[in-house]
C-alpha cells in the first residue's frame, strides 16, 4: 500500500506535465482540427529557454517559467502564421505533413545551433528537499510541479469560461463560420490559442527540465506524444479530457515502470492509444457524432 | 491488330532498356570502375526506390497518412536475418519469409487502424511502428538493443535493381487495375467510394499489406548488405525520410516517387557530414512543399514516353 502510494504521488506530478502539454493539442485541435506535431518540440524550446534564462540570465525558477512561456508564446502564433495558415483551407494530409515538418525543424535546428548533447538543468536553480510524510517520501520539486500545474489549468479554465476571449475561442470551435458572422475575429482567435497552448508547453518544457534535470533537443518527440495519447484519452478537443486525461498517463507509466517491466513504458502508452481508437475514438468523455457529408 | 503489335513493341523495347541499364551498371561494378562509397549509394538508392514506391501506394494513392513503415521494414529485415543466418536457409527463402512477415504484420496492424481517419491513423501508424522497435529491443533472441552484426552479405546488384523494377512494377498494374481505381476513389472522397459499394477498409488494408510487404522486402536487401540491424535503425526518423521521397515526388504519383528516392539518396550522400542539416533540409522541404505545392512536385502525374514524346516534339 505504502509502494502503491508512493508510485501514486509519483505518478501525479508526472501526470500534471502531461496535462498541460495535452491542453496544448486539444486546444488547437478543438479549434482547426489539427493535430500540432510540433506541440512537443515548443515544450522542448521552452525548456531550452528556461535553462538559458537560469543560467546565462540568472533568474530564479518561476521568472524562467515566465520567460519561456511569453517566448513559446510567441513561437506559436509565428509558426501559426508561417505555416499553417496558407494551409488552412487544404487538406488535412498536407497539413499534417507541414506539422510533421516543423516538428523536425526545430528539433534539429536546436541541434544544429545548441549540438546534440544534453544539458544538465542547474541544480542551484532549484535545490532537492525531500519531506517524509507517513513515511512517503515526497520531493519539493515534485510539489512544485504539481501546484504550478493545476494553478496553469485553473488560470485557463478562468480564461475560457469567463473572459471573453475565452468565449470567442469556445465560439470558433465550435462553428467556425458562424463566429465570423457574429464579429469574432477568427485569425486572432487562432493565433490566441496557439500562443495559451505553446505557453503551456513551455511551463511543461520547464516543469521536465526541473524533474528529469537533463535536457535535450529530442526531448519533446516521446513526452508529446504521449500527451497527445492523453489528449485523445480524455477525447480531444476537450479541455477537461485534456486533464484527466494526463493524468491518467502520469499514474499509469510510473505504475508500468514501478511494477513492471521500464522497458515497455513507451510502448505501453502507445498500446494505451490504440486501445482507445479501436473502442472508443472519441475518448472518455467524448460525444460521438455522425459524419457529415 | 495494328495496335496489338505497336503495344508489343513498345513492351519489348522497355524490357531491352531496363535490361541494358542492368548490364551496364553489372559491368561497370564487375570491371571495378565504381568504388565503395558509390556502390553503397547504388544500394541505398534502390532500397529507397522500394520504400518511396511501397510508401506512395499508402500515403499518396489511397491517401492514408502511415507514419509506421519503418517497422515493416524492421519486421523483414530482423524475419530474413533469423531465417538465413540463424537457420541456414537460402535467401530467397529468407526474401520471402521477410515480405511475408512484414506482410502479417502490416496486416495486422492495418484491420484495426485503418478504420481510424486521417490524423488518427498516423498517430496510430506511428505508434505502431514504435511499438515494433521496443519489442525488438526487448527480445534477446536478436540482441536486444545491440542488434545483429555480421550478417552474411547476400545482396548483390541484380538482387537489388531487380527487386526495384519488380516494385514498380507490381504498383504500377495494381494501379492501372479495377482495384487501383477502387483505391484512389477512397484517396478522392471516402464517403463517396463506400456509397458506390466499394468495401473501402478492405482495400485500404490491401494497399496498407502490399505496401508494408514491399517495405519488409527493402528491410531484407537492407539486412544482408551492410552487415548489420539494429532496432535503432528504423526509428521513425526513418519513416520521416520515406515521407520526404513521398512527398517530394508527388503524392500519387509512382514516378515522382523514383526520382525522389533517387534525389534524396544523393543529397543524403551530399549531407553526410552534416547530419542535423540534413534533417533542418528535409523539414523545410516537407513545409515549403506543402506550402506551395500541396500536391508534390509531380503531383498525380506520371512521367512516361509520352511527356518525352511531347518534350521532344515540342507540340500536343
Amino acid at each position: 500500500m505504502l509502494e502503491f502510494s508512493q508510485q501514486m504521488i509519483n505518478g501525479l506530478s508526472l501526470g500534471a506535465i502531461y496535462a498541460l502539454i495535452a491542453l496544448g493539442y486539444t486546444m488547437v485541435y478543438g479549434i482547426i482540427k489539427l493535430i500540432n506535431f510540433a506541440h512537443g518540440d515548443i515544450m522542448m524550446v521552452g525548456a531550452y529557454v528556461g535553462f538559458f534564462s537560469i543560467t546565462l540570465l540568472g533568474t530564479n525558477i518561476v521568472v524562467a517559467m515566465l520567460v519561456a512561456m511569453i517566448f513559446c508564446a510567441a513561437l506559436g502564433v509565428i509558426m501559426e502564421k508561417i505555416a499553417y495558415r496558407p494551409l488552412r483551407n487544404s487538406t488535412r494530409i498536407a497539413a499534417l505533413i507541414t506539422a510533421i515538418g516543423l516538428s523536425l525543424f526545430l528539433e534539429y535546428i536546436t541541434v544544429v545551433i545548441l549540438g546534440p548533447a544534453q544539458k544538465v538543468f542547474p541544480a542551484s536553480a532549484f535545490p532537492v528537499k525531500v519531506y517524509n510524510i507517513a513515511g512517503l517520501s515526497i520531493l519539493n520539486k515534485q510539489i512544485f510541479v504539481f501546484v504550478s500545474a493545476v494553478l496553469l489549468m485553473l488560470i485557463l479554465q478562468y480564461i475560457i469560461k469567463r473572459t471573453k476571449t475565452g468565449k470567442a475561442m469556445r465560439a470558433v470551435s465550435l462553428d467556425q463560420e458562424a463566429a465570423v458572422l457574429m464579429g469574432i475575429s477568427v485569425d486572432r482567435t487562432i493565433s490566441i490559442t496557439f500562443a495559451i497552448g505553446s505557453a503551456l508547453a513551455a511551463a511543461a518544457g520547464v516543469m521536465i527540465g526541473v524533474y528529469y534535470q537533463t535536457i535535450n533537443p529530442l526531448m519533446g518527440i516521446i513526452p508529446g506524444l504521449k500527451a497527445f495519447v492523453a489528449a485523445v484519452l480524455g477525447g480531444i478537443g476537450l479541455i477537461p479530457g485534456a486533464m484527466v486525461g494526463g493524468f491518467v498517463m502520469g499514474l499509469l507509466e510510473t505504475m508500468v515502470s514501478g511494477y513492471g517491466n521500464s522497458l515497455y513504458r513507451d510502448a505501453v502508452a502507445f498500446g494505451v492509444l490504440i486501445i482507445i481508437l479501436l473502442i472508443k475514438p472519441t475518448g472518455l468523455f467524448g460525444k460521438n457524432t455522425g459524419e457529415k457529408v | 491488330m495494328q495496335e496489338k503489335s505497336k503495344s508489343w513493341l513498345k513492351f519489348l523495347s522497355e524490357v531491352i532498356l531496363l535490361v541494358l541499364l542492368f548490364t551496364l551498371v553489372q559491368y561497370a561494378l564487375s570491371a571495378g570502375l565504381v568504388n565503395q562509397s558509390y556502390q553503397i549509394t547504388l544500394t541505398s538508392m534502390c532500397i529507397n526506390v522500394i520504400l518511396a514506391v511501397s510508401l506512395n501506394l499508402i500515403n499518396g494513392f489511397t491517401g492514408q497518412l502511415s507514419l509506421g513503415h519503418a517497422g515493416f521494414m524492421a519486421v523483414g529485415a530482423y524475419a530474413s536475418v533469423i531465417i538465413t543466418n540463424f537457420m541456414d536457409l537460402p535467401f530467397i527463402i529468407g526474401i520471402l519469409g521477410g515480405c511475408l512477415a512484414a506482410g502479417i504484420a502490416g496486416f495486422v496492424v492495418g484491420v484495426p487502424t485503418l478504420r481510424l481517419k486521417g490524423d488518427y491513423l498516423a498517430i496510430a501508424t506511428l505508434a505502431f511502428g514504435e511499438i515494433i522497435r521496443v519489442v525488438l529491443q526487448n527480445i534477446d533472441y536478436v540482441n536486444g538493443p545491440a542488434g545483429i552484426v555480421g550478417i552474411t552479405k547476400l545482396t548483390t546488384w541484380s538482387w537489388l535493381y531487380w527487386a526495384a523494377i519488380l516494385t514498380i512494377l507490381v504498383i504500377v498494374n495494381l494501379m492501372n487495375s479495377s482495384y487501383g481505381r477502387a483505391i484512389v476513389s477512397i484517396r478522392e472522397d471516402e464517403v463517396a467510394s463506400e456509397l458506390m459499394g466499394i468495401n473501402t477498409t478492405g482495400y485500404k488494408v490491401l494497399a496498407f499489406v502490399i505496401g508494408a510487404m514491399f517495405a519488409g522486402l527493402a528491410g531484407v536487401l537492407y539486412a544482408h548488405y551492410f552487415y548489420i540491424i539494429k532496432p535503432e535503425t528504423f526509428n521513425f526518423l526513418k519513416s520521416f525520410d520515406m515521407l520526404v521521397m513521398v512527398v517530394l515526388g508527388g503524392l500519387g504519383s509512382t514516378t515522382g516517387a523514383v526520382i525522389a528516392a533517387i534525389f534524396i539518396t544523393f543529397l543524403t550522400l551530399a549531407l553526410q557530414k552534416y547530419a542535423a542539416m540534413r534533417m533542418v533540409i528535409y523539414s523545410l522541404i516537407l513545409i515549403i512543399v506543402m506550402i506551395y505545392r500541396p500536391q508534390g512536385l509531380m503531383g498525380t502525374k506520371e512521367l512516361s514516353r509520352k511527356t518525352f514524346a511531347r518534350i521532344w516534339g515540342g507540340k500536343k
